[in-house]
């Protein structure tokens, strides 16, 4: 007996547009609308959409035996409620087949997991939420970034209470051995880990319409057939793929739909099944324990992560936008939280990647910038601009400790004024009654409060419901509300 | 291999790429080994090298019989040639020149730069070439620039070898679109009656090919290189005391070489910055027009003019400079960002240069773009990474452009000519 484990990833970035410097402490709108609704409404039409119809077809065929996972970035998913949002529908209809499990994330395809771990487990939590409230699900096991995958995220991700990750198959890391068992993490032994296979994934996604690929034409028959030779005792098959495979990287006309249906059927001859992650983590036991000293992920050729922190460009941008982490955590600005998050996505440095080989077409391919250098700009150009707002709120001059410290007076102080608040209303209200019913002024509580000025208070209550009545009565009534307001709060710490 | 080349510069007497090219190329190819290059120019001096190509002057070379004898020429010539090469040659003469102005030795003079009757400089070296391709043995003709194609071409009649010309720069390039016909049809002439065509970029080759009409399998790019800089150059320093950016121009005041868009983004970027200093260097027609212009945009404060540079004075300005730029209408290569990039200064160049070809380590702007221009120049003064990553990137891309590989190129492209 083989699993199939399908993990499917849908990520995209909010792209920026063409900010120059003049733009800095002017403009503080930083993306290209036109060019986010323009690709993800297109590959939404090409490969999401049929794809998830494709998904929900074999689940209905195959008696719910098919499940596959995915990972959507919290990014990609605003994007899609606002330009798709029939695939939010289509894809709760997934979801409700019960066949199909989310994956939990960072919530902006960031990068945090390697420089601010306060951050990364924010957004882990922010992405769960975002997930849950649409889908109605809670994530259980981790896959970060682009795979990225270390020892100390292992810890990290462990520590959020998560039972597995996913990662990628870095050579330099498996050596000879083979990504098809279920591993454990060395830093923390009860994460287990599910690898990419690598060759069998990108043969779908990558080489499945190549006709100068020495397996074209693939079929559903022979690509079961490679799987069942394996040795009998690699059980487990991790195709992880990004989900615009279907219909974008491999064009529809290339089969590639008919190609996956088939699948179920002749896994089925073989006894080949489908799991989900969670599955295969309550049903299989771990071989063996992976140490991954180096951050490794599954991009370009080198596996490791410098697709967005290879050169002095990247890291000096990733240094600067997380240099003022903290700073932006104690915001409560909403736009600046957003721009926060959309300005962290890993995309942004994978566009200043000034690789030249094969990779490096790649970087390209994805980039809406003709060179590394102008992402570099632009990037600098919007942070500079974002670090302006972020100190307009709080002056650097403050440091973070200082500024927490008076930022927690402030925020006491409102819950007190709050809650005197309350104490006041309250009071008012029994005299009120007082007024109303023939009670004395017996209470205990009030009376410190009222005994000074016994008669004012008794005429506001008066001026409220008598408003139309009474318009002299009614403008005096606010100066008098301020001067009990003052009353209690001075008061307020004597009390203490 | 012998190779018989014609060329019009050669330094340290130069007046522009032309010279440099030459040499770089002359020397890539020796150090490729199995090169013997005879080269010949107007006008030596004597102080050129001549460890790798032995240099014929064409003042030096007789057209006309003279009775002289060795102490003579020795004593006239011998800084240059060795005398012996002399009686070689006037046993060559192949028709009576004396109709035309000639000297003691039976010579014609040259100036060896650009004079006013340039053509009829022209048409001289060409009947001198009649001479030295009787004399000297060679396997391959290799014309550079289109002041020698006449030459180069007289020498393939002579001897019926194969004629290289080596396209430096077209008419189309230095006149922006007007040709002068005189200079067009030379041109056309020796590519014409070439074996081969080397252009030193796509973008010439283009030109050869859609301007001039020849056919494109005839039509090879060999782009330039670079002489890598010895160490006095490398170790000078930016002047003590220096506190803003330095943006460099560098180059002939030219409408070739887009000075106005320099000046443009030199405002958008002074009304935004304000350690900024920006230097044009260099003088020609239009410098007047950009001192005007600098007035006009109100900057004239911080944008200086130094004037004509040469020699150590460009590589002291280069130390000094935190960007270069290169913002050329129309380049055939553009030799002078790479030595930027050599000193260590960050470039900015028009994509309409050839060297825009080769480099990746450098920022390529439309010329006319200056907004992208202002945005570069910010990037790289304000955001220290850029300025470090082009600078170190920059420095390995050019160090790994040297002239033995250009060399190597040419000497292919002699193999294919004569074994065909």
């Amino acid at each position: 007996m083989k699993a199939i484990c399908f993990y499917f990833q849908i990520h995209q970035p909010f792209r920026l547009k063409h900010y120059r410097f003049f733009d800095i402490g002017n403009d503080h709108y930083y993306y290209d609308d036109f060019a986010d609704d323009d690709i993800i409404t297109r590959i939404a039409q090409r490969s999401y959409l049929p794809a998830n119809q494709m998904l929900l077809d074999m689940i209905k065929e195959n008696g719910k035996k098919f499940k596959v996972a995915f990972s959507i970035s919290g990014t990609a998913l605003e994007q899609l409620e606002q330009y798709v949002p029939e695939f939010i529908d289509s894809m709760k209809e997934l979801a409700a087949t019960g066949c199909v499990e989310f994956l939990s994330e960072t919530y902006a395809h960031s990068l945090s997991s390697l420089y601010d771990p306060d951050e990364f487990v924010a957004q882990v939590k922010a992405h769960d939420a975002k997930i849950f409230q649409l889908f109605g699900q809670k994530p259980k096991v981790f896959r970060n970034t682009e795979l990225i995958y270390d020892d100390d995220i292992a810890s990290m991700v462990y520590a959020m209470g998560f039972k597995a990750a996913i990662t990628a198959d870095a050579k330099h890391v498996l050596g000879w051995r083979s990504p098809n068992f279920l591993y454990s993490s060395a830093s923390a032994p009860k994460l287990k880990l599910l690898l990419k296979n690598g060759k069998l994934s990108d043969d779908i996604s990558f080489r499945f319409s190549n006709p100068e690929w020495a397996s074209y034409p693939l079929t559903a028959d022979k690509y079961i057939h490679w799987i069942n030779e394996l040795p009998q005792e690699e059980q487990l098959i991790n195709l992880f793929m990004n989900y615009d495979a279907f219909g974008e990287l491999q064009p529809r006309e290339s089969g590639i739909f008919e190609f996956m249906k088939a699948l179920p059927r002749f896994a089925a001859e073989k006894d080949i099944q489908f799991w989900t992650p969670s599955e295969v983590v309550s049903k299989f036991k771990p071989v063996a324990e992976l140490a991954v000293p180096y951050p490794m992920s599954w991009t370009d050729e080198a596996r490791d992560t410098s697709a967005w922190l290879g050169n002095t460009l990247q890291q000096e941008a990733v240094k600067k936008l997380y240099s003022i982490g903290e700073r932006v955590r104690l915001c409560t600005d909403r736009r600046i939280k957003q721009d926060w998050n959309y300005l962290q996505g890993s995309d942004h440095f994978f566009y200043m990647s000034t690789k030249h080989n094969d990779d490096g077409s790649v970087h390209s391919h994805y980039s809406p910038y003709d060179s590394p250098y102008t992402a570099f700009t632009n990037y600098m150009n919007v942070l500079s601009d974002f670090m302006i707002r972020v100190e307009e709120q709080y002056p650097a001059s403050i440091d973070n400790e200082e500024l927490n410290s008076l930022l927690l007076t402030i925020r006491n102080q409102e819950q007190e004024i709050e809650k005197l608040h309350r104490e006041v209303e309250m009071m008012r209200n029994n005299i009120v009654k007082d007024t109303t019913g023939d009670f004395p002024i017996d209470e205990p509580e009030p009376a410190p409060v009222e005994t000074p000025k016994p008669a004012e208070p008794e005429s506001k209550p008066a001026a409220k419901k008598k408003a139309p009545a009474k318009k002299p009565a009614a403008k005096k009534a606010p100066a008098k509300k301020t001067e009990t307001k003052k009353a209690a709060t001075k008061k307020a710490p004597a009390k203490k | 291999m012998k190779a018989l080349m014609f060329g019009w510069e050669f330094p340290p007497h130069i007046l522009g790429g032309l010279g440099t090219a030459s040499y770089g190329l002359t020397k890539g190819m020796w150090e490729n080994g199995d090169m013997d290059i005879t080269f010949v120019i107007p006008k030596p001096w004597g102080d050129e090298p001549k460890d790798f190509a032995r240099i014929i002057g064409a003042n030096s070379t007789p057209v006309a019989w003279r009775d002289v004898n060795m102490d003579y020429v020795q004593s006239r010539i011998g800084n240059v040639m060795d005398p012996q090469f002399y009686f070689d040659l006037r046993n060559h003469i192949y028709g009576d020149f004396n109709y035309m102005s000639t000297n003691d030795l039976g010579c014609i003079e040259f100036s060896g730069r650009y004079p006013e009757n340039l053509l009829e400089e022209i048409n001289n070296y060409s009947i001198v070439a009649g001479v030295i391709a009787r004399t000297v043995d060679c396997d391959v003709i290799h014309s550079h620039d289109w002041l020698t194609y006449p030459a180069g071409i007289h020498a393939k009649q002579v001897t019926g070898k194969p004629l290289v010309i080596h396209v430096h720069a077209t008419d189309f390039d230095r006149s922006r679109g007007n040709v002068n016909p005189t200079v067009f049809s030379i041109e056309k002439d020796g590519m014409n009656n070439a074996d081969h065509i080397i252009t030193v970029s796509n973008l010439t080759r283009r030109t050869v090919i859609e301007k001039y009409g020849i056919s494109p399998d005839k039509v090879t790019t060999v782009h330039n290189a670079v002489e890598p800089l010895n160490e006095e150059l490398l170790n000078l320093e930016a002047p003590p005391g220096k506190t803003s950016k330095v943006i460099t121009f560098l180059g002939r005041i030219t409408m070739q070489k887009g000075p106005e868009y320099f000046v443009e983004a030199a405002a958008q970027v002074l009304h935004k910055v304000n350690n900024a200093q920006f230097v044009m260097a260099g003088s020609g027609d239009m410098m007047d027009k950009m001192i005007r212009l600098a007035a006009k945009r109100d900057i004239a404060d911080r944008f200086h003019f130094t004037g004509f540079l040469k020699g150590k004075q460009v590589y002291e300005m280069l130390a000094a400079s935190d960007v270069y730029i290169m913002p050329s209408v129309s380049e055939p290569f553009g030799i002078s960002p790479l030595e930027a990039m050599q000193m260590g200064v960050p470039s900015i160049i028009s994509k309409q240069s050839g060297c825009a070809e080769i480099l990746d380590n450098v920022i390529k702007i439309d010329y006319w773009d200056t907004n992208a221009m202002a945005d570069a120049i910010y990037s790289i003064i304000k955001y220290p990474a850029m300025y470090n990553e082009l600078r170190e990137q920059g420095l390995a891309e050019v160090n790994q452009i040297t002239w033995d590989k250009a060399g190597a190129k040419v000497i292919n492209l002699y193999r294919n000519l004569i074994n065909r």
